[in-house]
């Protein structure tokens, strides 16, 4: 008797902790709630050229997240800290081979995925054959990566984004949506297939979930967290091409602003740094509601002070809404 | 044969028990490049000015070893150090040029900086958040505090404040003074109960939760100490630049990470080194310098210093790493 009564009580508890936490539909619901705040508070917020615009700003930092994503994915404290400076990086480094024309682009994409894959690669053997915790090597490798930007900028200002670059990323390309949002939703579907229907994302779940478990069962443990890395390293170098486009040339640490903010599109987006579940649908909408929130604050006429406690503010309250680890009562 | 295992485990053993040892051979051997480099490197008016503009970066990375200790991390603590730079300084100027107000700016300054990293604490072991990511927010939200208190950088430090850190008392510079009180405390602290509370937490969270250990309070006490030992470094950073910078501490953050790692402590919680965590922080003091003495080109020393920086990461973890074997 007893013991059927403590039965019941569990497994309600179980469901009410399964209905009431869905990073998701979260995140959605603050984003309408942000955009209406935020139409109140100034008229035209939410119009949508404003919301194809959030979306632009959105999708870059999306796109650096879908690595951090799958670092993270991956388990053993994976992260990558590198992903601000491969940004920063590729946005000079395809400036400058493009130099503002159109027949540059092609070499200067192959170019940033190749050292944006390779950094990364450096990252996955230092992180699995060397041993190294991945937020120690990253953070090396972050240092190394921002002397390297100073070797290649030369101090003077360089490069220039091809007219067709800022046309696809600023100006519609197909039913009033700017290329780059759609390369965006490419990314989503493509991390979705990758993760939800091959080998390699299966293994990645697994070697998130229990690494010494993935290992017995033959997944090549090391090739598979390298692969991450390098994924990474890719994608925040295709994020560089698209601020290089969105801002027209390359400036200073373009990149620096990401590193962070992609961990926390990941978080919001119901993937705990633990690694070992979660996905990109989440991430995006993470992505999102950290552009909104932002924007939101620019709009505020508040000064620089006031707009980084409230950000700081609300990011806390946000992750105490769902961003939560388990306690030690069980 | 049997001499030389002896010998490798007896190496082992001192590694194992002191794992600031490899730490410590970096930084001499280091130094002694800096020697061969450029002789005068090694006079005591450089190692003066090394110890004078690294001795925030020591208070800080021991600052982030308390926190690392008990396996979590403080993404914060160089917003924490620019809020008490800014503190202290406008306290300084509220209350003028006086020996006793200056002491009351400091004081002040060590309070906010205890009650961040309770915040903190708070924030990560009261409310289950993800470290990494808690305190980036808090470090956003003190950031802002800091740019409420001084907006722009440049508010200037009364002159008895700097001019005693700089200065020197008994013939001895007031830094070495500072470096023995950090190594006082560093002593201290190492052979109190509450280090061997925060490396269990750090070890095996659930086990010390079992064993009756209060974790959540343990976890808020090391981010406290954390805090208190930043506002340390920031007292530092006041007297070394001699002006309050509400962005000074940001670049900081990541050094003080680094330094930790190069200490041997093990960023998984349970193993630290306060004195390897200094260690560290003068290892990237030296290896800064060296590039400056050997004369790379300007636009090439941030290049050659951060992959210097990350050979030496390499190197710490991988001798960290045949000890534990």
């Amino acid at each position: 008797m007893i013991f059927a009564l403590t039965k019941t009580q569990t497994s309600l508890r179980n469901r009410i902790k399964g209905v009431s936490i869905n990073p998701l539909v979260v995140a959605l619901c603050l984003i309408v709630g942000l955009l209406i705040v935020g139409e109140l508070l100034s008229p035209g917020f939410a119009s949508l050229q404003q919301i194809l615009r959030l979306l632009i700003v959105a999708s870059i930092l999306g796109i650096v997240a879908a690595g951090q994503n799958l670092v993270i994915l991956g388990g053993r404290e994976g992260i990558d800290l590198s992903v601000g400076g491969v940004v920063s990086l590729s946005a000079i480094i395809a400036g400058n081979v493009m130099s503002g024309s159109d027949a540059g682009i092609l070499p200067a994409i192959l170019a940033v995925i190749v050292i944006g894959g390779f950094i990364g690669i450096l990252n996955g053997v230092g992180v699995t054959f060397l041993g190294l915790p991945p937020l120690v090597m990253t953070l090396g490798m972050l240092g190394v990566l921002q002397g390297l930007l100073v070797v290649v900028r030369q101090g003077i200002p360089s490069g220039l984004a091809a007219p067709a670059l800022s046309k696809f990323v600023s100006s519609s390309l197909l039913f009033g949506i700017p290329g780059i949002i759609w390369l965006w939703l490419l990314v989503g579907l493509l991390m979705a297939l990758l993760l939800h229907r091959t080998v390699l994302g299966y293994r990645i779940y697994a070697i998130g979930a229990n690494e010494n478990a993935a290992r017995m069962a033959g997944v090549p443990v090391r090739v598979v967290r390298i692969s991450l890395f390098m994924f990474s390293g890719m994608f925040s170098a295709i994020a560089g091409m698209c601020i290089l486009g969105y801002s027209g040339s390359s400036f200073a640490n373009v990149g620096d602003q990401y590193m962070l903010a992609s961990i926390i599109a990941v978080v919001l987006g119901g993937t705990p740094l633990a690694g070992g579940k979660g996905g990109y649908t989440g991430t995006m909408a993470g992505a999102v509601l950290l552009v909104v929130l932002q924007s939101i604050l620019t709009t505020l006429n508040i000064d620089e002070a006031g707009r980084q406690i409230a950000f700081g503010g609300t990011l806390l309250l946000l992750m105490v809404f769902y961003g939560r680890g388990r306690s030690l009562r069980v | 044969m049997v001499a030389a295992s002896t010998n490798s485990l007896n190496w082992k053993t001192t590694a194992g028990r002191y794992p600031f040892v490899p730490a410590l051979a970096i930084l001499i051997i280091l130094l002694a490049l800096n020697g061969v480099a450029e002789p005068n490197s090694l006079s005591f008016q450089s190692v003066n000015g090394l110890f004078k503009t690294y001795m925030a970066l020591m208070f800080l990375a021991v600052a982030q070893t308390f926190v690392v200790s008990a396996a979590d991390v403080d993404l914060s603590l160089g917003a924490i150090l620019s809020l008490v730079n800014v503190t202290v300084v406008t306290v300084m100027n509220m209350l003028g040029d006086m020996q006793f107000a200056i002491l009351i700016a400091c004081l002040s300054g060590v309070a906010v900086g205890l009650i961040c990293g309770m915040i903190n604490g708070f924030v990560v072991a009261g409310l289950h958040l993800q470290p990494i990511v808690a305190t980036f927010a808090t470090g956003v939200l003190f950031t802002g505090v800091a740019l409420w208190v001084l907006p722009v950088a440049g508010m200037p430090v009364p002159s008895t404040f700097w001019r005693l850190y700089g200065g020197s008392v008994l013939g001895i510079p007031f830094i070495y003074y500072i470096f023995a009180i950090l190594g006082l405390a560093m002593f201290m602290i190492s052979r109190t109960r509450l280090i061997v509370q925060i490396l269990s937490v750090g070890d095996n969270q659930q086990g010390a939760f079992q064993t009756g250990l209060s974790v959540t309070r343990i976890r808020i006490t090391a981010y406290a100490l954390c805090g208190v030992f930043s506002s340390f470094a920031a007292l530092c950073i006041t007297g070394d630049t001699a002006s309050g910078d509400p962005l000074v501490g940001n670049a900081m953050t990541l050094y003080s990470i680094a330094a930790v790692v190069l200490g041997g402590t093990a960023l998984s919680g349970g193993k630290a080194s306060l004195l390897g965590s200094a260690i560290g922080a003068l290892t990237i003091g030296t290896i800064n310098s060296l590039v400056f003495f050997i004369g790379t080109p300007s636009e090439w020393q941030n290049l050659v210093q951060g992959s210097a920086v990350l050979v030496a990461l390499v190197l710490g973890v991988y001798v960290s790493r045949k000890v534990e074997q």
